[in-house]
């Protein structure tokens, strides 16, 4: 189906009905009960998830693949995020044009900067990127502040009047698509869950499962086989007459596109736009997200990307007045013990478990969490010797 | 798919107890009205939203100010001595929460950064159905944050935030700052510093190379040039500068005779201890000692700086060492709980969830409207800053400013600051389309409750 | 004249800070092809080491001084440190005062202890995986460590002065025949730029003159056949990377009194140590310290106010973009080899 082989299919199509029934599945614990701390079902973060799922998923495409680690890849998201949000003050709250150039725009930067990055591979070819982003994030921050707002950023203001829209006086735009709101949402009660339905949410989504399958395509065409080249003897290939470089400019190219399309997102859903979105931090968190899914894997940098994510927005909020919550039924003694022992790990302790998550993932699974999934998929298919195409995909896709 | 931002969050949380009205209301138009906005409480609880820096370089800042926040709780729902409640001119804090909910509180982690700090407010307002959000430690994201609560129909609380932008240009109607600004800062600095330094003074400015230090720079400048000083030079210094000694030398080679360093932080910090290791401060220059200024004081910060603040002047919005009846029971409040005494951040954020929780009861309403009008040109007094006035053209408070000097001799780690003067409202006083305030095009725009 | 000079003075300090660490840095990628994200945490942990110093030397007993009061009124209680009880209050007070430099010798012990653990614990299992894991693994451990710190030190930089008798400035004008007070300079900061000359010197005079020194020489150069000739390259990995540890430790030491150290200083000097090391080449110790020294001076230049009106923002790009401009008309930067981590 879809031009893909059958374990591509179902790969794609779990990723598809996942990503579709996330409300439901990211909300497992009722409201009001304890664990509701846990439940990552609300539109912000499920929006989060994809845009940064995109974000890694065109980041692989690159270091995936031609194992060039670009160190700089968070300028192309914030070039993408700030010609969105212009669009959106200047022509129309429509998120389709202003989505269309942060692509445009990312794409261009890319190309010019991977002009000049390439000519270098290594670590070189990753200092390089990473010089450019944090001049970008540099001037941004200060001397471009006329263009980018500076520190305090650009958000859509009373004052703004797009050319294609007609707002009130005073009423502040709001990002549509075809006037159907990005914050609008449908909320289903059952029992004690709620479940929110998001229809920025679910356009985000969309555009992930494209991307999605756009990166299965690229994996298994000539192209990418040929980019796997470029990754195994960079050297050898080029011995045959064949110039590599157009190659990974390309790939250079479309993930940088990836990027300002997550970029382009983020300020679709969210409209406004910060400088630190370009910071050197912002593009070691892709590299991160991508090793910690497992590098070069079609599905890995999503779920490097999710976990991440979840920790910074579930974690960060857990306080001690949470904790003792939960350990309520505790006499006092053991409570505060327990408290005490996790305290540190939680609300401003998070970056500590991450930074552990980091370590224990890579020291016991050096494949990333995917391998992890292959794992435990090789103990359940032991077990119940049913080995059924699908699930096998899931857990393991090819690479 | 149906639209609904109203939501059925707060009932569920609330359970069956939930539908008891509280009672009594003064003849507030709005009383009564429990539903037609965002996030508006349904049981017997009400949920405020705390996001501050708990990670990052202000991380300690952040962190003084969930410790405001939860001692306002405490206070709030009756426990503890009370803190300022009593000494507030507006009586109708009771002990029994805010229209007699039981208040509660989620917390959050700004990073100090726009995007987390929009992440961390989206979640307390979409998932825990925070009412209120309030905190940060810094303009960027005062502005990104006040902006998404406009957005999204939820009264924002300013924490710690300086720059003129928050109630200047980027001023919106959900959101309020009790906080002074660098207009406020400027203006009260000037007068104590041609006191002290005379009115034929050369100044050198380093600046932070962002918004807060454009206003800031933007803000001293003028007004000392109105007392007569001259301004030679401004240099805009990188925020990731962590070593300013080749922004420091050059002074030296100028005939200025003041280096005023709009810094805050870590950059506050590093800039001044160049500058006193360089020498500044036995140097003299046409034929007076050279001086140095730093605009905004934190004395959490100025700890940092350890003796290199001594004589040093600056401005600050509170200290713990103010006499008033206000400032001495928050003090001992925190003192009590926490062991020494709040800093300003934490002054200021306690004093916002105070004034949310009053403006709440007077309106009769939860709703941002009401809460807005209720604040709106609201007057008080007894909560640390004498006579304050919440203007309702801008939402920025007007109240006295404090001159404050690094001490020589402290006696503790907390005893850094002493205070100068206090800086009468009067003199810090500005129009609300005043230019460094965005001028006539600055608007508040409309009120947003949500729904 | 008298502003180049400050300038070339204050670049050479910067630059200093950046060779040492960057030196560091290269010991292990050039010894241990290990791709060190937590190096910047060794700094920042360098550094602690002259707080927790200050901290134990200031360890202290409570008077209570009914004359005085506390901010809750209460009769105030106040610190007597026990070093002013054993050595009378000058003297006690002179040691806390030296505490910085005093911690030089604190800081070798704990470095080399640090740098074996986590060379033993856990690099070791990582000299054969890839690049990309050992980004994962060091940056995990990087903020593991600094979450440790700001766990007992809070995020707030922390003073560390230097000891009164440094204080000062030295006036350089004079010294060399200008007019005195043009061109005056911190005692400190010669004093860092010469410490960290003497640790440059004794770390190459210790690779070039010791048998030890050769053999990692001949490790850098071709750990496989280094390895063939039947040379346990393992114990002297580790002792390498102790000893890089304690460079990057000690350049924090002494850097405190420069700056207040915070808990992050480790991450604002990662990024730019590692642009330093590959202007200066992958694998070169020579070319890690022109690097420092080089784009030191450069920044310095570029923060002058005359600048920087001709050319605004270039004080905030300066680095970048010489590290550009350098990585394309050097290949390899200013000194590297080829081969070295281009894959």
């Amino acid at each position: 189906m879809f031009g893909l082989n059958a374990k591509d299919t179902s790969l794609l199509l779990i990723v598809a009905v996942l990503t579709l029934l996330a409300p439901f599945i990211l909300n497992p614990f009722p409201e009001g009960s304890d664990l509701a701390q846990f439940n990552a079902g609300y539109p912000d973060l499920m929006q989060r998830f994809v845009i940064f799922g995109i974000f890694a998923i065109g980041f692989n495409i690159l270091f995936g693949l031609t194992g060039y680690l670009s160190f700089g890849h968070a300028a192309f998201l914030g070039v993408g995020s700030y010609a969105a949000i212009w669009m959106m003050k200047l022509l129309s709250l429509n998120i389709i044009p202003a989505i269309i150039m942060s692509v445009i725009f990312a794409g261009l930067f890319a190309l010019a900067v991977g002009f000049i990055s390439l000519r270098r591979s290594g670590i070189y070819f990753s200092i390089l990127t990473l010089a450019f982003a944090q001049m970008s994030y540099a001037l941004a921050y200060s001397v471009l502040t006329p263009i980018t707002g500076g520190e305090t950023g650009l958000q859509i203001k009373p004052t703004d009047r797009p050319l294609l829209s007609n707002l009130a006086d005073g009423e502040i735009g709001r990002a549509n698509l075809f006037g159907l709101d990005m914050r609008a949402s449908y909320e289903m009660e059952v029992g004690g869950w709620l479940f929110t339905f998001n229809s920025g949410y679910y356009i985000a989504a969309v555009v992930m499962l494209l991307a999605f399958y756009m990166s299965i395509r690229i994996f298994r065409s000539p192209f990418g086989m040929m980019l796997r080249a470029v990754k195994s003897n960079q050297q050898r290939m080029n011995f045959t007459g064949l110039n590599s470089k157009p190659y990974t400019l390309a790939a250079f190219v479309i993930s940088g596109m990836y990027a300002g399309l997550a970029g382009g997102l983020m300020v679709a859903m969210d409209t406004q736009v910060g400088p630190e979105r370009m910071f050197w931090t912002a593009s070691g968190e892709v590299v991160l997200m991508a090793i910690l899914g497992g590098v070069g894997t079609l599905i890995g940098p999503v779920l490097g990307a999710g976990l991440i994510k979840y920790m910074e927005n579930i974690l960060s909020k857990i306080n001690d007045a949470i904790l003792h919550q939960w350990f309520a039924f505790l006499p006092d003694g053991l409570e505060n013990a327990l408290v005490y022992l996790i305290h540190p790990f939680i609300g401003k302790g998070w970056h500590l478990t991450l930074g552990i998550v980091f370590m224990l993932v890579v020291i016991f699974l050096p494949g990333g969490l995917v391998e992890g999934g292959q794992r435990i998929a090789r103990i359940f298919r032991r077990k119940k010797r049913t080995d059924s195409a699908a699930d096998a995909a899931a857990k393991t896709p090819a690479e | 798919m149906s639209k609904s931002d109203l939501t059925r969050r707060r009932v569920l949380k609330a359970g069956a107890a939930g539908l008891a009205t509280p009672t009594i209301f003064t003849g507030a138009v709005w009383a009564g009205s429990h539903t037609g906005f965002m996030n508006a409480p349904q049981g017997d609880t009400v949920t405020l939203g705390f996001n501050v820096p708990q990670t990052g370089p202000y991380a300690d800042e952040g962190a003084d100010e969930l410790r405001a926040y939860e001692l306002a709780v405490e206070h709030l729902n009756g426990g503890g001595d009370g803190g300022m409640i009593p000494t507030f001119s507006s009586k109708t804090l009771e002990g029994n929460g805010i229209l007699g909910k039981k208040v509660e509180y989620v917390t959050g982690d700004t990073q100090t950064k726009s995007d987390a700090a929009r992440a961390s407010a989206k979640s307390m307002i979409e998932k825990d159905g925070a009412i209120m959000i309030t905190g940060g430690s810094s303009s960027g994201v005062a502005v990104a944050v006040q902006a998404l609560c406009q957005e999204a129909g939820i009264i924002f609380m300013a924490g710690l935030t300086h720059s003129n932008d928050t109630t200047g240009k980027d001023r919106k109607a959900n959101g309020f700052r009790h906080f002074f600004n660098s207009y406020m800062s400027g203006a009260a600095l000037a007068p104590v510093l041609a006191a002290n330094y005379g009115k034929d003074r050369k100044a050198y400015h380093l600046t932070a190379d962002y918004n807060w230090g454009y206003t800031t720079e933007e803000a001293v400048v003028q007004a000392t040039e109105a007392m007569g000083w001259e301004t030679v030079n401004a240099v805009k210094t990188p925020l990731t500068q962590t070593d300013f000694s080749s922004y420091i030398a050059p002074v030296l080679q100028t005939d200025a005779d003041v280096l005023v360093l709009n810094h805050y932080g870590g950059n506050m910090i590093n800039s001044l201890t160049s500058a006193v290791q360089f020498g500044l401060r036995e140097k003299t220059a046409n034929g007076k000692d050279f001086e140095i200024v730093v605009p905004l004081y934190s004395r959490l910060m100025a700890r940092g700086a350890g003796a290199n603040v001594k004589g040093i002047f600056g401005s600050t919005n509170w200290h713990w060492s103010l006499p008033d009846a206000g400032s001495q029971a928050f003090t001992k409040s925190f003192g009590t709980k926490y062991g020494f005494p709040p800093s300003q951040a934490a002054h200021t954020v306690y004093c916002q969830t105070l004034l949310y929780a009053d403006a709440v009861n007077r309106a009769g309403s939860f709703n941002p409207c009401a809460v807005a009008e209720a604040l709106e040109d609201f007057e008080f007094d007894g909560l640390g800053n004498g006579k304050t006035l919440y203007r309702g053209a801008d939402h920025q408070c007007f109240k006295d400013v404090l001159v404050v000097r690094g001490k020589e001799n402290p006696t503790s780690e907390f005893d850094l600051l002493e205070i100068v003067e206090v800086t009468p409202v009067s003199q810090v006083t500005y129009a609300p389309d005043h230019p460094q305030m965005g001028g006539a095009e600055a608007t508040l725009g409309s009120c947003n409750p949500g729904a | 004249m008298d502003a180049i000079i400050l300038q070339f003075l204050n670049g050479l300090d910067k630059g200093s800070a950046y060779a040492l660490i960057a030196l560091g840095l290269t010991l292990i990628f050039g010894t241990l092809g290990v791709v060190n994200f937590a190096h910047g945490a060794l700094f920042m942990i360098g550094a602690f080491c002259a707080v927790t110093l200050q901290r134990l030397l200031s360890l202290s007993h409570q008077i209570v001084d009914e004359t005085q009061k506390d901010f809750l009124g209460n009769p105030l209680k106040v610190d007597v440190p026990y070093v002013h009880d054993w050595f009378g209050p000058a003297a006690g007070q002179t040691i806390i005062e030296w505490s910085v430099p005093l911690a030089i010798l604190f800081a070798i012990p704990v470095m080399a202890l640090v740098g074996v653990i986590m060379e033993r614990g856990l690099i070791k299992h990582f000299y054969k995986r890839p690049h990309a894991d050992q980004i994962l693994v060091t940056f995990g451990l990087a903020i593991v460590l600094q979450e440790i710190i700001k766990a007992f030190y809070g995020a707030n930089p922390i003073p560390t002065p230097a000891p009164p008798a440094f204080t000062g400035s030295f006036d350089f004008g004079a010294f060399i025949g200008l007019d005195p007070n043009t061109i005056i300079y911190p005692y400190w900061r010669l004093i860092y730029f010469a410490f960290a000359m003497s640790v440059i010197a004794a770390v190459f005079a210790f690779l070039q003159f010791t048998t030890f020194g050769m053999v990692v020489r001949a490790g850098m150069a071709d750990r496989e056949t280094v390895g063939m000739l039947g040379i346990n390259i393992d114990k002297r990995f580790t002792v390498m990377f102790a000893i890089a540890a304690c460079v990057a430790g000690l350049a924090g030491v002494m850097y405190t009194p420069i700056n207040s150290p915070n808990y992050h200083m480790g991450m604002d000097f990662l990024v730019l140590s590692f642009v330093v090391v590959v202007v200066g080449g992958m694998g070169s110790l020579p070319g890690a310290v022109l690097a420092g020294f080089l784009l030191g001076v450069l920044e310095s230049f570029a923060s002058l106010g005359v600048v920087i009106d001709l050319i605004p923002g270039i004080n905030q790009i300066i680095i970048y973009l010489v590290a550009i401009v350098i990585l394309l008309t050097r290949p390899r930067g200013l000194m590297g080899r080829k081969g070295v981590m281009e894959e």
